[in-house]
Formats: structure tokens, C-alpha cells, sequence
């Protein structure tokens, strides 16, 4: 059985597309080759900067004979009808069967597909590979018409065994398959001939080339390691760099360099990004003071002077580099401790997003509604504002202007720099937490506060300018502020009305986007004062407008429906986020739905409440049986109520029972209702969800006994109005008619 | 001329070592352009000459001109005038980063001494309608040129494709000839009976442009110079492709040209004095691909555009 090389040589791919397109190209050719017939043991695939190689072991010499059976006509049938299928199964007449059929006797021909060798298909499927390989930007190059990542040198395609190693045949546009290869562009000898993978790799290997990625991470990795620790020095660990670095190299040649002493002053991260983003530098860290002192570059070249060129151009761009980091650190310090306001006004002139209006408008409302939800979270209302406005000065800052990655952090060191209080200084890199799924969620009330208000403004934003998430589209990340904001209530156990919140800002987004008018802006400027006593958004707006006495302008008529609507899309997008966000921790779909059918539901806090109570007791058996019967009673109740057109809800008297069982059931209900509605005012799902259960066993015993639909009408209406009761308690904890099973 | 092995010791040499490198190599050494360019690609020797099937091969320094970069020559390494170095060759040669390889050796740079890299790069003009892929190139961590295969000039496919090199002459040379200001470095021969610095040529200019691109050019002015050539270019465009007088097919691809030149370099003034707003900067530039686009169009049609006469 031989095995299969493949090396596609060419001009220097991408680092971030490597490891993709080894994948893809294994997968792709084994795919390929399995399809038609081609097995084989094991596959493993490579790449380096200028090549992407796979090798396939024991792969199957050539693909084995198939037999395929195929009905024809029936025997007598018009003769062109028998030619025809003669041609189409490519068999002569004389090796037609005729078969017994209960349909009667039958033609069947037996079509022969032999084996093809290894090489024939190996050359079609690697063809089709290359022409229709999916990377994700291609180009073409020269005058051909050939797509690859960038010009494609030559192909090396062999199959290989003891007796030796041979080419398969194949020519893509200009482009012929051979058995040789060539090493480092600086360090290798030419190109040279291989006969199997363990010659390729061995002879990559003398020329210059670790053909495996993650072998030269390693080997990065553990000079850079040894190197920093030689000095008492530790590399900071970057595992996205690594393998980059492994990706722009063939054979990594480790070197250690210094930070002029000028630098060492600026902060860690500013250090840190500056050195990754622009020369993919990684940062070395003395443990005792924490300072970034050293660089690890890695080279892709042995030079006879060691490195010692190489280092010092490297130094000379970082020096470079670092002055303009110093110059915007020091700059954007004089600023922050003169006067942060300059960077606030500057936002004036900066656009957010052309129908949502400047950054320093968004702070604004930013800092409104911080405000109003400061007594929500226990923060100082004055001081939410204030940390709101300042938490995106930095924005302006040059540093931030060149590495967007550091806004808020370095807001944070320029606001402590300008002397404000650590709290505020946090709240500019905490309020953009939680960023996913994973990330920590800030707890220090003025952070959260902020995080909440900048969160739900873009969402009711882009809610009121219907620039909403669809399918795999979510240009904005509303979807990850959305979840933010779940996170935020969730994990700080926030008790908020939603509703409200999104209803006031919606209304200031369209004061500034259709406020134009006096009147309508100071009715509208009213609401929001409505909608802030009350909460209520419909009766603010029929307040504000009762109270009105000229003439309406004609959008203030049509608003009072559309900000209603869209507020109620927007809960119905945190109630998609939030089923997906409890589905990821086990609790079922159906049981959300429950909880979400119930009153309060914008308060996400109660609704995850109920809902883990309802799920804790729906995996109990006497959850499970009490939601049997439940729906029985839910069951007949309804029927009853279709057939008779009334509503059983009212009435149900113990002095017409006629069983025990029914009696007994009367008796828990009485026992029970109080209790479980007082637990469910109090919040407290769990043990009205446990009282639920001791209704099981009587209502069980009820159904057992009893026949609901009696022939006496009084007992009839009056056992349907008990099972009414059962409806209504049980309808009290959460919408039971939901739950699956 | 010095021997490859020897260091360039000034500016102007690493210029000239680059001419006759590439004339050797079969390129016809154009001269840079006559109108004010932000980069090297913006000569019609390479924007126009991409489209068609033509071959082609040209090289040149072509001055471009940045208002924003202007610092009033105190920066080390920002210039509003600097020079670019531009290879542009139809089809791209399957040896090219060989022969560009050859070109760093040909200025001193010692292969077997330095890092050289080819780092993803994706090239992009908004303003030309043009893109390509490619790489930055990177030596010892510092980037010296930029490399692209050009796949769309104007809107239009490149077949075949033109690999173009573009050598940023200031920072190339002063990374060879280790100098840490832009302006301190020797222009001509430092033992040239008349030694000139860049400084000593630049440096003056470079404060006279600086203040008057960020403070004095009159901005109501330049606007209506914009408005005039984007009229001129489409006027020139509209014009039957017979001219009357001599009854031949003459379409004005380049005169047109010039005009979006001229309107792409209007807008970059308006640009650094500050005028022109977010939301403005992309109907601007817009405007100026609009143009390109139409040039392109028309240069096709042309017999240096591939035209079948």
C-alpha cells in the first residue's frame, strides 16, 4: 500500500491562513479520494509560510472493483426501448438477464466499474482540489487564469513504496507535477528530489525548513523561555502571536533585545501592544517590578554574526516605534491633567453613526440614563454621570487614536492621572465588560451602572433606527451587548423593570433624532419625565398629551404606537438571548417559554428565578406527575369550557362533593392556595413550587376516583370549577401549559 | 557606478543604483510625472498601463505629495514631499520576488546578513478603485517596500496581472545608509565638493508646505478647483471618440486622467486643512473613483488599452 505526498509550493501565504488551509487541504483530497473508492490509514497536514503539504499513509494501490445491478425493460418491450438502456448501462445484448419479476420477466444488466489506479484519481481529485480551494481572499498572477492565495511555484504530488517512489501525472495551468521541492528561500541549497515524506522532511530539515508549525512554536517558545529565564526574566505568554510567529517562518532563530531605558516608563500594555501590532514582538517581564524590559523578535535566517544586524534593525524600529508611543503618552497625560473636557468636545465633531448622531450626543444620553439606573444598581446618581461622561473621553486621546485596543484602559490611567477617584477611573475600561461570554462582569456599582446604560443605549439605538441583527449578520455586536447587559443583571442579581429603561431611552433617541420642533421636543422632554415617576409609557404618553392643549404635531399621534411596538421587540431580542444564554447552562427551552409567558417577564432577575425553580422542580417526580395532571385538568377544563361556551372559573363548593377523593382535594386546595401565593409574592418560586407538589397525590387520587363529567349537571359544573382552581393555582408559578411532556 | 558588493553613501545613489538595476532588468526608466501625486501608483505609467493586455514594464521615482504627513521638517521620518521608487511590470514575472530580492542586494543590503519578510499586506485605493494582494516587505522588522499583485485598477479586472513593487525611497535609504533624521541625511556624495543633506534641499520647503497645506491654502478656492476638474474630466470623457478635425478615433484617456489626478490631490489638500468631515471624506472620494472609474473605462477603448484598432 503506498502513501501519498503532496507539497503545493508558492509565494509567501498568510500567516492566519496556514493551519486553515493544511486543514482544508486534507480534508478536501481524503474526501475526495474516499469518495471514489480510495481508502486510506492515517492523514496528517502541514504548512510553513511557502507550502502547504499533506501526507496520506497505506493508501489503497487502486480503488476496488464495483458491481451495480440495473433493472430494464421487460422482456417484449419495443426494441428501441431495449437499445436504449443497452446504451445508457454501456452493456452488449447477449449479457442481459432476464429475471422473474411479479411484475413479470424483467431485463437486469450487471454494469462492471474497475478499479482505477491510485495515481488517476489522485491526479483528478488533487486537480479539483487546487481549482476550487477555499481560501478565504485569492488572486490570480501572470497571464493565467489559476486562483491561489498567492502565485503558486510548483506542485510535488508522489506515491511512494518499497519499490519506490513515482510522480502522478498532472498539469495545472502550466504547472507540472514533479518529486522535487526546494528548502529556505535565504538558507537552502536548490531544489532537490524526495522519495517519500520522511526523505522530504529530512531533507526540509537540512535545508533549512521545520515543515511542522507547531514544532517551530515549540521551538520558539522554548528558546524565547530559556533565554528570558537565563536572565531572570520571563516571557509574557501570547498564544496568538506564537502561532503567528510559527507562520512567518521557516526556521525561527530566536533573539533577545533591549528596551532603551526611556521607554520603561510607559505602561506595560501601551509597551506590550505597540511591540505585538507592529513588529510582532514578544514581551519580556522581570517577575520582581512587573516591568516589560526586554523584546523576543524572531528571525527567520542563521547569519555569521549571530543575529547581531538583525537585532539592532529591530531595535531601531522599535526605538522608533516607542518614540511615538512616549510622545502620545506624555502628550495625552498633559491633557487629561489640564483639562479632560478638551477631549469630550472634541467627541462633538466625531460621528458614532450618522443617524445615531456624535459620540458626545451617545455620552450624553449615556450619562442620562446612567443616572436613572444608579438606584437600580446602589451607585451615586451624580457620580454615575460623571463617570459616564469620562469614561470615553479617552476616545480622543492620541494613543487610543492609534491603538483602538487600549480605549478604556487607558482612560482609566488618564483619569486616575488627572486625579479623580479609582472607582471612576475603573468605570472607563469596566464599562465595555462583559465583551463575551467568557469575560469577567464587572460588580463595583458605578462600573455596572455605566456598563448597563452604554449597553442598553446602542441597543435602543439601533432598535430605533431598525438597524436590527438578521441571520448571521450583526454588524453593530448587539447580540454580545445584549447578553452584556443579561450578564450584568444576572450576575449582580439586579432587580430592573427593562421596559421602562427601554421606553425612556427610545424616547430620547427620538428627541434627538426627530426633536426639531419646540413643542413636540418639551412634549416628548415631559414623557420622559412621565415615563420616569410612573414608568408606565402609554399612560406617561396619555398624560403628557391629555394635558396638551394646541395643535399635535402628527408624529407625536403616530409615535404613541411605534415606540411601544418597538420596545416590545427589543425585550422579545433579550428573551431570544437570554433562552440561548440558559440553554448553554442546561435549562430547557420550554421551561424558559413558561417563565417568559408570565407577568414581570422584562424583569430578568425574577424570570430566571422562576424559571430555574420551575426547571429544579420539573426534574422531580412529583413534578413531573403534578404537570400530568395539571394538563388533565387543563385538558378536560378546556374541552368542557369549548363545548359548553363558558368559563368554569368561580364557585366551586365542598357541599356538592360526593367522594372522598374529592373532598380531600377540596381540602389541600384550601390548604395549599394560600401558601403558594404568598410564596409567589414573595419571589420565593421554589417553595410554592414545593407546596404545587404536595397537590400531586390528591389530585392524583381525585382523577382515580372520580369521573369529572357526571351525569348530575351541579356536580359536573361544580367539579369543573375545582379543577379550575387546580388551573389557576398552578397557573400562578408559571405558564405550565408550555412545558413539554 | 559601484560594484553591488560596495554601501551606497548617499540618497541620490541608492536612486540611482535602483535605475540601473531595473533598466538592466528590462524596464523602461520613466521619468516621474508631471502633476502632484499622493503615491507612485497614481502615474499613469502604472494606474492606466495596468488595464489591457498590453506587456509592460516601467520604472521610476515618482515625488508624492501628503499634506497631512507635513511636520515643518522636525520629524525624523514624516514628510509632505517625499520620493517613491515604482516598478510596474505586465505580466507579473513568475521570478519577481527573486528579481525584487536582486534590487536590495543591488543598494547594499546583504542578504546573508539581514531578515527579509514577506508579511500579508493587502493593498487598497479607495480613491483609484483598485486593490490587490501582496505583502509588506519587511527587513529586519522594518518595512522597506510594498509588494502587490494588482487585481482590480478602476474597477476593472487586471488580465493579465501586473505585479507592482513601490520602494518608500527616505526610509529605505536611510535604514542603508544608518541615519536617524530624515533630514540629516547626504543627499549627493558627502565629499562632493558641494555636500548637500537632505535637509539642505527639503528642509526649508517642507516648512513652507507645511504651514501653508494646514493654514493658508484657501480652502473656498481649492473646493471650486475640485468641482472644475471633476466637470473637465467628465467633459473631456463625453466627447465623441472621432475627433472632427481629423476625422481620427482619439479618446482622451489621459487628459481625463489628469483631471481626476488633479481632484485626488485637491481633496487631500482640503483634507489636512481640516475642512472636509467624516461623513464628507467618503462622498469625496467617491467622487475621485467615479472619475478613475471613467478613465479606466475609456483607456481600454484605447489602443494602449489593449483596443483592437
Amino acid at each position: 500500500m503506498p502513501d501519498l505526498l503532496i507539497e503545493l509550493f508558492s509565494e509567501e501565504i498568510p500567516a492566519r491562513m496556514q493551519a486553515r488551509a493544511a486543514e482544508d487541504l486534507k480534508k478536501r483530497v481524503t474526501d475526495g479520494l474516499v469518495e471514489a473508492g480510495l481508502t486510506y490509514a492515517g492523514a496528517h497536514g502541514f504548512s510553513t509560510p511557502r507550502r502547504l503539504t499533506l501526507v496520506l499513509e497505506g493508501l489503497l494501490a487502486e480503488s476496488p472493483t464495483v458491481k451495480e445491478e440495473r433493472k430494464g425493460p421487460k422482456v417484449g418491450a419495443p426494441e428501441k426501448a431495449i437499445e436504449g438502456f443497452l446504451r445508457g448501462a454501456g452493456v452488449a445484448r447477449e449479457d442481459l438477464e432476464e429475471r422473474e419479476t411479479p411484475k413479470g420477466a424483467v431485463y437486469f444488466a450487471t454494469i462492471t466499474k474497475p478499479g482505477r489506479p491510485a495515481a488517476e484519481i489522485v491526479a483528478e481529485v488533487l486537480e479539483d482540489t487546487i481549482r476550487n480551494f477555499p481560501w478565504p481572499k485569492s488572486m490570480r498572477w501572470g497571464a493565467g487564469s489559476l486562483r491561489w492565495v498567492r502565485p503558486l511555484h510548483s506542485i510535488l504530488c508522489i506515491l511512494s513504496d518499497e519499490a519506490g517512489a513515482e510522480v502522478v501525472p498532472l498539469e495545472i495551468d502550466g504547472i507540472k507535477a514533479g518529486d522535487t521541492t526546494e528548502g529556505h528561500r535565504f538558507m537552502g541549497a536548490g531544489r532537490f528530489a524526495v522519495t517519500g515524506f520522511e526523505d522530504y522532511e529530512a531533507k526540509l530539515k537540512r535545508d533549512k525548513v521545520i515543515l511542522s508549525a507547531e514544532e517551530r512554536g515549540e521551538h520558539i517558545w522554548h528558546e524565547a523561555t530559556n533565554m528570558a529565564f537565563a536572565q531572570g526574566l520571563e516571557v509574557v505568554e501570547d498564544k496568538g502571536l506564537l502561532a503567528e510567529v510559527a507562520g512567518l517562518v521557516e526556521w525561527p532563530v530566536v533573539l533577545m533585545g533591549d528596551i532603551a531605558e526611556d521607554f520603561l516608563g510607559l505602561p506595560a500594555e501601551v509597551l506590550q501592544t505597540s511591540m505585538k501590532e507592529h513588529q510582532k514582538f514578544f514581551s519580556v517581564k522581570n517577575p520582581k517590578t512587573g516591568r516589560i524590559e526586554k523584546f523576543i523578535t524572531v528571525a527567520n535566517r542563521e547569519t555569521a554574526d549571530h543575529g547581531a544586524t538583525i537585532l539592532a534593525g529591530n531595535q531601531k524600529v522599535l526605538f522608533a516605534r516607542l518614540s511615538d508611543a512616549k510622545f502620545f503618552w506624555e502628550n495625552d497625560l498633559r491633557i487629561a491633567k489640564l483639562d479632560m473636557t478638551v477631549w469630550s468636545n472634541d467627541l462633538k465633531n466625531v460621528t458614532f453613526h450618522n443617524k445615531l448622531g456624535t459620540q458626545a450626543a451617545r455620552i450624553d444620553r449615556i450619562a442620562a440614563l446612567a443616572g436613572e439606573l444608579a438606584v437600580v444598581t446602589g451607585a451615586d446618581a451624580g457620580r454615575a454621570k460623571d463617570a459616564a461622561h469620562l469614561a470615553k473621553a479617552d476616545l480622543s486621546s492620541q494613543m487610543v487614536y492609534e491603538f483602538p485596543e487600549l480605549q478604556g484602559l487607558m482612560g482609566r490611567y488618564y483619569i486616575e492621572a488627572a486625579g479623580m477617584p479609582a472607582e471612576v477611573a475603573a468605570v472607563a475600561q469596566e464599562h465595555y465588560s462583559p465583551l463575551g461570554p467568557s469575560d469577567d462582569v464587572p460588580t463595583a456599582p458605578l462600573s455596572v451602572t455605566v456598563a448597563l446604560a452604554d449597553k442598553l443605549d446602542t441597543l435602543t439605538g439601533f432598535w430605533a433606527i431598525d438597524e436590527k441583527p438578521t441571520g448571521s449578520k450583526d454588524p453593530f455586536a448587539l447580540r454580545r451587548a445584549a447578553l452584556g447587559v443579561i450578564r450584568l443583571v444576572l450576575e449582580n442579581e439586579l432587580r430592573l423593570s427593562l421596559d421602562r429603561y427601554f421606553d425612556g431611552q427610545l424616547l430620547r433617541h427620538e428627541i434627538a433624532q426627530n426633536g426639531d420642533d419646540v413643542v413636540s421636543r418639551g412634549l416628548m422632554t415631559d414623557m420622559m419625565a412621565e415615563v420616569a415617576d410612573h414608568g408606565v409609557f402609554g399612560a406617561a404618553v396619555r398624560t403628557v398629551l391629555d394635558a396638551f392643549d394646541g395643535d399635535l404635531p402628527e408624529h407625536m399621534e403616530e409615535l404613541k404606537s411605534r415606540l411601544p411596538d418597538t420596545s416590545r421587540d427589543l425585550l422579545g431580542f433579550f428573551h431570544d438571548r437570554l433562552k440561548v444564554y440558559l440553554r448553554d447552562q442546561g435549562i430547557r427551552h420550554d421551561v424558559i417559554d413558561a417563565c417568559i409567558a408570565m407577568p414581570g417577564n422584562d424583569d430578568l432577575t425574577l424570570l430566571v428565578r422562576r424559571a430555574r425553580a420551575l426547571q429544579d422542580f420539573m426534574s422531580t417526580e412529583d413534578g413531573e406527575n403534578l404537570l400530568q395532571g395539571f394538563k388533565r385538568a387543563n385538558n378536560i377544563l378546556s374541552q368542557a369550557e369549548e363545548k359548553d361556551g363558558v368559563e368554569y372559573s368561580f364557585g366551586a363548593d365542598v357541599k356538592f362533593a360526593e367522594d372522598e377523593s374529592e373532598k380531600a382535594l377540596f381540602a389541600a386546595l384550601d390548604g395549599a392556595e394560600r401558601a403558594i401565593s404568598s410564596a409567589i409574592e414573595a419571589e420565593d418560586f421554589a417553595s410554592a413550587m414545593g407546596t404545587m407538589a404536595s397537590l400531586r397525590a390528591p389530585i392524583d387520587a381525585f382523577f382515580e376516583a372520580v369521573q369529572v363529567n357526571s351525569d348530575n349537571e351541579t356536580v359536573r359544573r361544580n367539579r369543573l370549577n375545582l379543577l379550575s382552581r387546580i388551573r389557576t393555582i398552578c397557573l400562578g408559578a408559571a405558564d405550565l401549559t408550555r412545558v413539554e411532556g | 557606478m559601484a560594484s553591488k558588493d560596495s554601501k551606497p553613501r548617499s540618497f541620490q545613489e541608492i536612486i540611482l543604483r535602483l535605475q540601473a538595476y531595473w533598466a538592466g532588468k528590462g524596464c523602461a526608466v520613466m521619468q516621474p510625472y508631471d502633476m502632484e501625486v499622493g503615491a507612485g501608483t497614481f502615474h499613469p505609467a502604472t494606474t492606466l498601463r495596468s488595464l489591457g493586455s498590453k506587456p509592460w514594464a516601467a520604472a521610476y521615482v515618482q515625488p508624492s505629495r501628503r499634506p497631512t504627513d507635513g511636520r515643518y521638517g522636525e520629524n525624523p521620518n514624516r514628510l509632505q514631499h517625499y520620493y517613491q521608487y515604482q516598478v510596474l511590470i505586465k505580466p507579473s514575472p513568475p521570478d519577481l520576488q527573486a528579481l525584487y530580492l536582486g534590487s536590495l542586494e543591488a543598494i547594499g543590503i546583504d542578504m546573508e546578513l539581514h531578515d527579509i519578510r514577506f508579511v500579508e499586506d493587502d493593498w487598497e485605493s479607495p480613491t483609484l478603485g483598485a486593490w490587490g494582494l501582496g505583502w509588506e516587505v519587511w527587513c529586519d522588522g522594518m518595512e522597506v517596500s510594498q509588494f502587490t499583485y494588482f487585481q482590480q485598477v478602476g474597477g476593472h479586472d487586471c488580465h493579465p496581472v501586473s505585479g507592482e513593487l513601490t520602494y518608500g525611497l527616505e526610509r529605505l535609504a536611510m535604514y542603508v545608509l544608518g541615519v536617524d533624521h530624515v533630514m540629516d541625511m547626504p543627499f549627493n556624495a558627502p565629499d562632493a565638493p558641494i555636500a548637500l543633506s537632505y535637509g539642505d534641499v527639503f528642509k526649508q520647503t517642507e516648512q513652507e508646505y507645511s504651514r501653508w497645506n494646514f493654514d493658508v491654502a484657501n480652502t473656498e478656492v481649492l473646493l471650486k478647483q475640485f468641482e472644475e476638474a471633476e466637470a473637465e474630466c467628465e467633459k473631456i470623457l463625453a466627447q465623441e471618440h472621432v475627433d472632427p478635425k481629423t476625422g481620427k478615433r482619439i479618446i482622451m484617456a489621459h487628459p481625463a486622467y489628469d483631471q481626476c489626478i488633479k481632484a485626488s490631490h485637491l481633496f487631500n489638500l482640503l483634507d489636512a486643512r481640516g475642512v472636509i468631515s467624516v461623513t464628507e471624506r467618503q462622498a469625496y472620494i467617491g467622487r475621485v473613483r467615479a472619475l478613475a472609474k471613467q478613465c479606466a473605462d475609456a483607456f481600454v477603448l484605447t489602443e494602449a488599452g489593449g483596443h483592437a484598432a
